[in-house]
């Protein structure tokens, strides 16, 4: 039904190592022209590249909404610069059909000596519009930032938050038939970031193509239906958004967690494997609805008995925060191979990854714990805020509701 | 689908194909006359931000220029004697002034342009000439203002001018492909090495020296004047002389010199520019 809007075939992007240093001295270029020829043949140092992008390829599809996440450098808004013509690629190409809008950042163009009604201009004649197009738009770009009464202030007069206001709202109205955005919605107050997050959302349904770096998973999920995940400068997953970002997480979760200790093989206790116990069939270690009764097993084997031992386990998120811990007394195990079982009756906890750490503490009090590997992943739709910091760990639902009552003056 | 009731204005709505930069790149014309918008708000916004804050705005562009002729009048004038082929010393430097302050004006700011707007060029994509382009163009609207002066100044004076001032246009313009072309190069070369920054004061005041703002170019030997023709702005202000007073022969032969020595430079500059734009954000 549709075709690439883009396309991008083995995609490189080289940059010179200590080339982003602020710039070059003259001076370094003759020192460097002079002693060249008291340098050994062909004994010019090799490893000065670093390659940002390598070999990426992949089709984005006329309408899709797609989230680029991974770590910081991984090179993700390299693709995006390329994508938007800012730099060049050193190896492949891409072809892109369509007027191409970027928003790598707020504010792009804005001047702090001009007003705010100079600036709209520019702004929005920088990021690619007519005149005649913010002409048109202009009275709904002032009214959604809400900043109408200093129009006519110089820029730096304004706060930083109505700075931001303005340039967003400048940068909403742009209607590109391609959206390249770098994590420009993690600016302003939580109000106005919602606005902007309706607004994208809005944009995305008018059927156009949106490419959207975030570390925000919420924001991830909620706009995106495929995602590509980038890692040290190649594609290292792409697919629907929800499989992408818990491998994403359970990767970041797991890299954050590689120095804990593995049970090692002179204690007494050790633990072999687990999984989610389910009815239905599905990932080992992911649990597909929270607000049902979970249960997960654990194989231990035990050496010694343990007649007066405990048990605790906690549950942490992808932030390192303890969401909830249980301790369990007079624990008994006797030796050889088990299935220990935890079983809660709902685990309504945000969908993302998860660090469980169970432990058995012996006759002696000598603790034996593991950190749940792969970690455990809750799937499903996150209903809390739709901003990371302030959604919390649990994942209850929740609705609004008002109703008038009848204002009494009768008191005394 | 909605929002394609204007043309487009980025990229164009054919394929783009965005692949590694080539060795030699041509000038995007099409894509320049695609901007031109762009271009136009860049002359708007260089030339609103010029005088915000200051307490004669734009007065300025007149006092700079008339500031400077009232110094050189007293000095080589009156003191130093040079001579002015018998026009008075106000018209005999103004006249030189005009397109001098304006070039220096104009190359200092493509100069600095591309490092002035070193976030836009990191943060989006449009031809990146329409900055030099866009720094020469709008020092053109103080050329005007100064140019206002002089009229003035003419009058006072009661010299009319001949029907050599027709070619009045076509001097500026070659100032204005000076500027251009020596900022093209300098622009980019600022971009890499910041040590233009710091030549550039130098550079403008030796050429200035260079060039017959403060003494008629009679004072040159006669055969070692087209060497003289080298420097574009010995034929821009001498043409700029002749065609506002009508005093002396055209600048025939110098001025053939300079407009070849001006195509050169500006084509190069043009050049070295564009092979540096598929760089330049990385760079910069």
């Amino acid at each position: 039904m549709s075709e690439a809007v883009i396309k991008v075939e083995g995609m490189g992007k080289r940059y010179r190592v200590g080339e982003r240093e602020r710039y070059y001295a003259l001076r370094d270029v003759l020192t460097r022209a002079l002693t060249a020829p008291f340098r050994r043949n062909g004994q010019r140092r090799p490893a000065d590249y670093l390659w940002a992008l390598r070999d990426v390829s992949f089709d984005i599809q006329q309408g899709e909404v797609v989230g680029l996440i991974g770590r910081n450098g991984s090179g993700k808004t390299t693709l995006l610069k390329i994508l938007s013509r800012i730099t060049r690629p050193t190896a492949g190409f891409a072809e892109v059909h369509g007027r191409v809008g970027s928003l790598l950042e707020v504010g792009t163009g804005f001047h702090p000596e001009l007003t705010g009604r100079e600036n709209v201009y520019l702004s929005g004649a920088v990021l690619g519009m007519r005149k005649a197009e913010i002409n048109r738009k202009f009275d709904e770009i002032v009214a959604f930032s809400g900043v109408e009464r200093f129009l006519d202030t110089a820029l730096k007069h304004f706060s930083t938050g109505m700075q931001m206001r303005l340039a967003f709202s400048v940068a909403a109205h742009l209607e590109p038939e391609i959206l390249l955005v770098d994590e420009v919605l993690a600016v302003g107050d939580l109000e106005f970031q919602k606005k902007c997050l309706g607004k994208m959302e809005d944009v995305s349904k008018g059927g156009r193509t949106i490419v959207f770096v975030s570390h925000q998973m919420n924001q991830i999920r909620r706009l995106c239906q495929r995602v590509l995940w980038i890692d040290a400068g190649q594609v290292r997953r792409d697919g629907p958004a929800e499989p992408v970002i818990g491998a994403y997480e359970q990767s970041s979760l797991a890299a954050t967690h590689t120095e804990r200790r593995e049970s090692s093989s002179h204690e007494s206790v050790w633990f072999s494997g687990w999984e989610v116990v389910r009815r239905r069939g599905g990932e080992s270690n992911s649990v597909s609805e929270g607000s049902e009764p979970v249960s997960i097993r654990v194989r231990v084997c035990n050496q010694q008995s343990i007649q007066r031992g405990k048990a605790t386990a906690f549950i942490y998120d992808g932030r390192g925060v303890l969401v909830s811990g249980w301790s369990f007394d007079s624990f008994q195990l006797s030796p050889g191979n088990h299935e220990v079982f935890l079983t809660f009756s709902n685990l309504p906890l945000r969908p993302g990854a998860y660090n469980v750490i169970f432990s058995i503490y012996d006759d002696h009090g000598g603790q034996h714990y593991w950190t749940l590997a792969p970690p455990l992943i809750i799937e499903g739709t996150a209903v809390t805020h739709f901003m990371d910091e302030w959604a919390g760990v649990l994942n209850i639902p929740c609705s609004l509701e008002c109703r008038q009552i009848e204002f009494s003056t009768r008191g005394n | 689908m909605s929002a394609t009731a204007e043309m487009p204005v980025l990229a164009k709505p054919a394929v783009l194909r965005i692949t590694p930069p080539p060795r030699w790149v041509a000038l995007p014309l099409g894509e320049l006359w695609a901007y031109r918008e762009l271009l136009y708000f860049f002359v708007w916004r260089d030339i609103k931000i010029r005088y915000k804050q200051t307490a004669i705005g734009a007065a300025w562009a007149i006092l700079q220029p008339f500031l400077t002729m009232v110094v050189f009048s007293l000095f080589f004038g009156r003191l130093a004697h040079i001579p002015s082929n018998g026009l008075p010393y106000p018209i005999f430097y103004y006249s030189a002034l005009l397109p001098w302050m304006y070039f220096a004006a104009a190359l200092q700011n493509a100069t600095n342009t591309i490092v002035e707007n070193q976030r836009l060029i990191t943060k989006v994509y449009f031809p990146r000439l329409a900055l030099p382009l866009s720094a020469v163009a709008s020092g053109l609207v103080d050329f005007g203002i100064s140019f206002a002066m002089f009229v003035a100044m003419m009058a006072y004076y009661r010299i009319r001018p001949g029907a050599a001032v027709l070619w009045l246009p076509a001097f500026l313009l070659l100032a204005v492909l000076t500027a251009l072309g020596v900022g093209l190069w300098l622009s980019a070369l600022n971009a890499i090495y910041r040590d233009v920054r710091y030549v550039l004061p130098f550079l403008v005041q030796f050429w200035m020296f260079a060039s017959p703002v403060a003494y008629p170019s009679s004072l040159v030997p006669e055969k070692w004047r087209w060497l003289y023709g080298l420097n574009p702005m010995a034929g821009v202000i001498e043409g700029f002389r002749w065609s506002l007073v009508g005093q002396g022969a055209p600048p025939g032969r110098l001025l053939l010199v300079s407009a070849a020595v001006v195509v050169v430079v500006f084509l190069s500059g043009a050049a070295y520019f564009q092979k540096m734009e598929t760089t330049i954000a990385d760079v910069v």
